[in-house]
């Protein structure tokens, strides 16, 4: 399943003040991997994530995407970050703009691309994620399941190599929650590398190729899901599933 | 109401004196101060630095003691300028230094995750601020824009102490003339209001046009 690394992190360590929040972390994302990093609240998952296209800096360790260390700021950061999509948890789409210009904006102001070709391939976008009804409104007029896939949308017209989730489905309705899921299983089928910070296991069982667990700051599991769900190795782990697969 | 009537063309010159100085001294305000909101909330920490720097020296300084500064000091670095080119210097600068405050705070309104989602999308620091969060806080911005600016309007009455036509400076003329200097106040006042009402109608159509959305 893995090819060669796309996403590799070598002894990343960071803090918030004192407390220590990602604590030598090792990972590599293959191309073409699904990874699903999951583990209770405050374990550094998100944090993990935003690592990886540099929302948060780390005090020391590597992070290489696609064989180039990740820059310090600039312009070559802003390259790298145009090839590595985000999804977030509470959506972010830009407020003032209608669902086709959120598409559209990045591919013309970043990739250069022309206005026509760029909403073209916006209405494309959407019409895979089942929105291109949607296009001229704003997002405050969709609902929260709508929000996230026009989002999935618009980080998937930069084209990128690799695409990270921090919690794309937490801030949902319960009844929203599927039709993101959907498209991110659509996703990982159509070959995505995708690295997924979720509480939605049943995704982590169908759709990861490996399943990380993460307690305070640490890596305490890598494994293929089927192994960590029957026969989690640490107690941590078991701990944490006996919690949340009870009922 | 003789005051007004006979002295027509002294007290439109000075209209147009302070409408000039308000309209230049605004342009160069609003110009200079989006430029250092923006170093004041850039990546790079040396525009960060003269952001901090040009807000806390201007804003904590007088304005007289300024135009002192601009009026006496530049000359003798050998820029010599007329003296409204001078006086909007000071003006100018001194009023972007609340309009940059002004900015940051709207600035400081948009969400994080607005910005996070431009930077992660490749976006670069200019292209976030200028596609992504000015235009969403441009609206909570123009109420303290317009207070601002109507401040700088009044404050261009100090240009009259440094000979420059504006028109607080008429009083000096007409009470040489022998005039009342309760009317001449009174039509001085309000040529000061209709400068600051036209101000405040500017800013409540923008509010109108702009304010709203969202």
């Amino acid at each position: 399943m893995a090819g060669e690394a796309l996403i590799e992190l070598r002894g990343v360590n960071k803090y918030y003040g004192k407390l220590h929040v990602l604590q030598d972390i090792d990972l590599t994302v293959g191309r073409g991997e699904v990874v699903v990093i999951i583990g209770p609240s405050g374990s550094g998952k998100s944090t993990l994530c935003r690592t990886i296209n540099r929302l948060e800096t780390i005090e020391s360790g590597t992070i290489t995407l696609d064989g180039t260390p990740l820059p310090d700021e600039g312009r070559a950061l802003a390259e790298l970050r145009a090839e590595v999509g985000m999804v977030f948890q509470s959506f972010n789409l830009f407020a003032h703009k209608t669902v086709l210009a959120n598409v559209m904006l990045a591919p013309v102001k970043v990739r250069k691309v022309k206005k026509e070709d760029a909403a073209r391939r916006a209405r494309e976008l959407l019409d895979r994620v089942g929105l291109a009804s949607q296009a001229e409104k704003y997002p405050a007029q969709l609902s929260g399941g709508q929000q996230q896939r026009v989002a999935i949308a618009r980080a998937l017209a930069m084209d990128p190599l690799a695409l990270l989730f921090d919690e794309p489905t937490s801030a949902l309705d319960p009844e929203m929650i599927n039709e993101v899921l959907e498209v991110m299983q659509q996703l990982a089928r159509d070959g995505m590398t995708m690295v997924v910070v979720t509480h939605e296991m049943g995704f982590a069982r169908s759709a990861a190729n490996r399943v990380v667990f993460m307690a305070d700051g640490r890596i305490i599991e890598d494994r293929a899901p089927e192994d960590f769900f029957t026969a989690p190795r640490s107690d941590r782990a078991k701990d944490f599933l006996s919690k949340i697969l009870k009922h | 109401m003789n005051v007004l009537l006979d002295n027509l063309s002294l007290y439109g010159e000075g209209l147009l004196g302070t409408v000039e100085l308000t309209v230049y001294a605004s342009l160069l305000a609003l110009f200079l101060g989006f430029l250092t909101a923006a170093c004041r909330v850039a990546p790079v920490r040396s525009l960060r630095a003269f952001g901090t720097v040009w807000v806390t020296v201007l804003r904590n300084t007088p304005l007289t003691l300024l135009f002192f500064a601009v009026l006496l000091g530049l000359p003798r670095f050998g820029l010599v300028l007329p003296f409204q080119m001078f006086a909007v210097l000071a003006l100018g600068c001194y009023t972007s230094a609340f309009i940059c405050e002004a900015v940051r705070s709207g600035i400081n309104t948009v969400p994080v995750g607005q910005g996070e989602a431009a930077r992660s999308l490749g976006m670069t620091f200019p292209q976030t601020l200028g596609d992504v969060v000015l235009p969403q806080a441009f609206r909570t911005v123009i109420p303290p824009i317009g207070s601002t600016l109507i401040a700088l309007a009044k404050n261009s009455a100090i240009a009259g102490s440094f000979s420059v036509v504006e028109l607080l400076g008429t009083y000096r003329t007409l009470s040489e003339l022998g005039y009342s200097i309760i009317w001449t106040f009174i039509w001085i006042a309000v040529g000061y209001l209709i400068v600051t009402l036209s101000i405040s109608a500017l800013f409540h159509v923008l509010e109108k046009r702009w304010g709203v959305a969202r």
